[in-house]
């Protein structure tokens, strides 16, 4: 579902360059759970960062599915981020003046659909990660954990083909952190593809494939 | 654009930052009622002046006396002029374009009016029945002075209503009775009243003729009025410099001589005013849109610093599928939303003092000479929200390219 072929990324600060991906060749197959494991600086977050369309990349190919992400315009790649990604960050990333039905149904209002619709797809979400009752509530009324489930609600509600999540569990103490990775795992279960950043080796464990980054390269699987 | 949810983030924007929403929609709200309340002030001058104007007829030119300033075919400058009957004749047959022609005969003294037991004194002007027009005279009773009054020189007058409510019981009809005008009886013909204010309806209007013959029979005239059938200021000078001409050969002046005919051309002396409005009814604008431009400004700095608190909000919204034309969007319709509200606000206030002195002014019968009337014309109001609108698109422009720019990784920022 998922081909890189020799990605290559660098960053220009200044009169420094520094390349932070030197050629990076993986394929993702669907409903896989992968996670990325590395040391700080490796280039985890880059390259889920390429994945998700969020950043462009400076050489290679990167295939979702059947199409080149390459060179696309702002819109085309909001465009493909609505219809097949669901995102997952480890700051949670909830709007704060919106509560949790409405955070959960935000991607849904770029996709044009009326509120009436939304809201009741954003509500079974919620209830599939646990939080009917919190649907109405804020997200500075919900615990981190809880805040991490609805926004892992708001990365399904569109029935994307892969989830990107980076660090999810960062924020988040061990137990909640299980918790949250057991509810990724129901995810994938269900043919969802789900990419993880992390860099706790229990959760990695729990994945299905763990890939290393090390200077810029995949070391091992 | 105009989906219930678009509003709905707005209202949530403008909620959460009160005070900055105060503040701008603050400095729009002033920018739009300056406008308003400095045009509504500068229609206030305007319409005194018209106001003032409202009483003679705007196409009359009024033609007075002079003196000679240059000497000519053997005659000494310094000649005093005298119009008589013969120039009242002269202009009526010889020059083209007059339409309503009137003389005055000035009469001097104190013209005590007396009826049964009431004696007061009242002014008294004389007049030709063309004069009817040039006051812009209403008869609300009876007739104007008439051609067959100046012809068999009658003992007739006609009354302002002032006089009427001072001389006669209430409901007395005065058309038919006598008044006696510095010791002469004259049959009261008709009652008028005048917009020009209380001064016009406490005047007696005498036929001329009856007043010559009252000063010895002199053929004199004091002053020349009349109207142009051309109501243009082109074809008033015309008929203007045709009347130099024809005086300069009756009276043997040199047509050049301007000193010695005084002709008062209110067409063009109105024109000329109008002139002078119209400037400043463009700086009035010019400083009202000035003040708008400030709150626009005002407008677009505050939208801009919050385009970078909310970078990040941008970002996650980008990263969920937010297209940039949707950020556009979302922030335009915020500028314009919050401009448009406010200036409507300023619009409807500055409406309310406009019209709230207005009102003021007439409950209370005030009468100022510069300012009479102070209103906003529609064609106005409907510029200014064109404005407004056009501005708070402006005001939300360049923010929202600004928040078109953040990138979708700004969410995975830590
Ligand atoms: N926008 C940027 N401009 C310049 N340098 C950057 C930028 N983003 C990342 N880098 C640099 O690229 C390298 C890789 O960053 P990246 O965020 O991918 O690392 P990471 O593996 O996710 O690390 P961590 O575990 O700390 O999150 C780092 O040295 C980082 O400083
Ligand atoms: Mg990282």
């Amino acid at each position: 579902m998922i081909k890189l072929e020799n990605i290559r990324k660098s960053y220009t600060t200044g009169f420094n360059t520094l390349e932070v991906l030197k050629g990076i060749d993986l394929e993702i197959l669907e409903g896989e759970f992968v996670s990325i494991m590395g040391s700080s600086g490796s280039g985890k977050s880059t390259l889920l960062n390429i994945l998700g369309i969020l950043d462009a990349y400076d050489q290679g190919n990167y295939y979702l599915g059947d199409i080149l992400v390459k060179n696309l315009s702002q819109t085309q790649a909001a465009r493909l981020r609505n219809q097949h990604l669901g995102f997952v960050f480890q700051s949670f990333n909830l709007l704060a003046f919106k509560s949790a039905w409405e955070n959960v149904a935000l991607p849904l209002y770029y996709q044009k659909i009326p509120r009436a619709e939304r809201r009741e797809r954003a509500l079974k979400y919620l209830d599939r990660v646990g939080l009917l009752d919190w649907a109405d509530h804020l997200p500075t009324q919900l615990s981190g954990g809880q805040q991490q489930r609805v926004a892992i609600a708001r990365s399904l509600i569109t029935q994307p083909r892969m989830i990107l999540a980076d660090e999810p569990t960062g924020a988040l103490d061990s137990v909640t952190s299980h918790e949250i990775i057991k509810l990724f795992k129901e995810v994938n279960e269900e043919g969802i593809t789900v990419v993880l950043v992390t860099h706790e080796h229990d959760i990695a464990e729990m994945t299905n494939r763990t890939i290393f980054l090390k200077d810029g390269l995949i070391d091992l699987e | 654009m105009f989906d219930l949810d678009n509003w709905q983030e707005i209202f949530d924007t403008i909620r959460r930052h009160k005070l900055r929403t105060f503040l701008t929609a603050l400095s729009v709200w002033w920018g739009i009622f300056m406008l308003v309340v400095l045009l509504g002030s500068g229609s206030g001058l305007r319409n005194s002046f018209e106001h003032n104007f409202r009483d003679d007829a705007l196409n009359s030119i009024w033609v007075y006396r002079g003196q000679t300033s240059i000497s000519y075919q053997g005659l000494p400058a310094g000649r005093y002029l005298q119009f008589s009957n013969d120039d009242y004749d002269m202009l009526r047959n010889e020059v083209e374009g007059i339409d309503k022609l009137t003389g005055r005969y000035y009469l001097t003294g104190e013209y005590v009016v007396n009826y049964q037991d009431k004696s007061l004194s009242f002014d008294v002007r004389t007049v030709h029945p063309d004069h009817l027009f040039l006051e812009n005279t209403l008869m609300t009773e009876g007739r104007f002075i008439n051609d067959k009054d100046i012809r068999e020189i009658r003992k007739v007058c006609v009354l302002g209503d002032l006089i009427v409510e001072d001389l006669f019981e209430e409901g007395a009809d005065p058309v038919g009775e006598y008044v006696q005008v510095k010791g002469v009886e004259y049959q009261v013909v008709g009652v008028f009243t005048d917009e020009g204010g209380e001064n016009e309806r406490r005047r007696i209007y005498l036929p001329i003729t009856t007043a010559q013959r009252i000063d010895s029979g002199t053929e004199r005239i004091h002053q020349l009025m009349f109207t142009v059938s051309d109501p243009t200021l082109e074809g008033s000078k015309k008929v203007e410099e045709q009347v130099r001409q024809h005086m300069a050969s009756l009276h043997q002046f040199d047509p050049k001589d301007d000193q010695a005919l005084y002709i008062n051309n209110n067409l063009q002396e109105y024109q000329q005013f109008q002139t002078v409005f119209n400037m400043i009814d463009g700086f009035l604008w010019f400083v009202g849109i000035g003040s708008i431009i400030a709150g626009v400004i005002g407008v677009s700095n505050i939208m801009l610093i919050v385009v970078k608190e909310r970078t990040r909000e941008i970002g996650v919204r980008k990263a969920l599928g937010a297209t940039p034309r949707s950020i556009i969007g979302m922030i335009l319709l915020e500028s314009v939303f919050l401009t448009g509200m406010a200036g409507y606000i300023g619009l409807l206030s500055g409406f309310g003092v406009v019209y709230g002195i207005n009102a003021l002014m007439k409950a209370n019968d005030v009468e100022l000479e510069f300012f009479y009337n102070p209103e906003v014309s529609f064609g106005a109001v409907i510029i200014a929200l064109i404005i407004l609108v056009v501005c708070g698109a402006l005001a939300g422009l360049i923010p929202a390219l600004q928040a078109a720019k953040v990138q979708p990784i700004e969410a995975m920022k830590q």
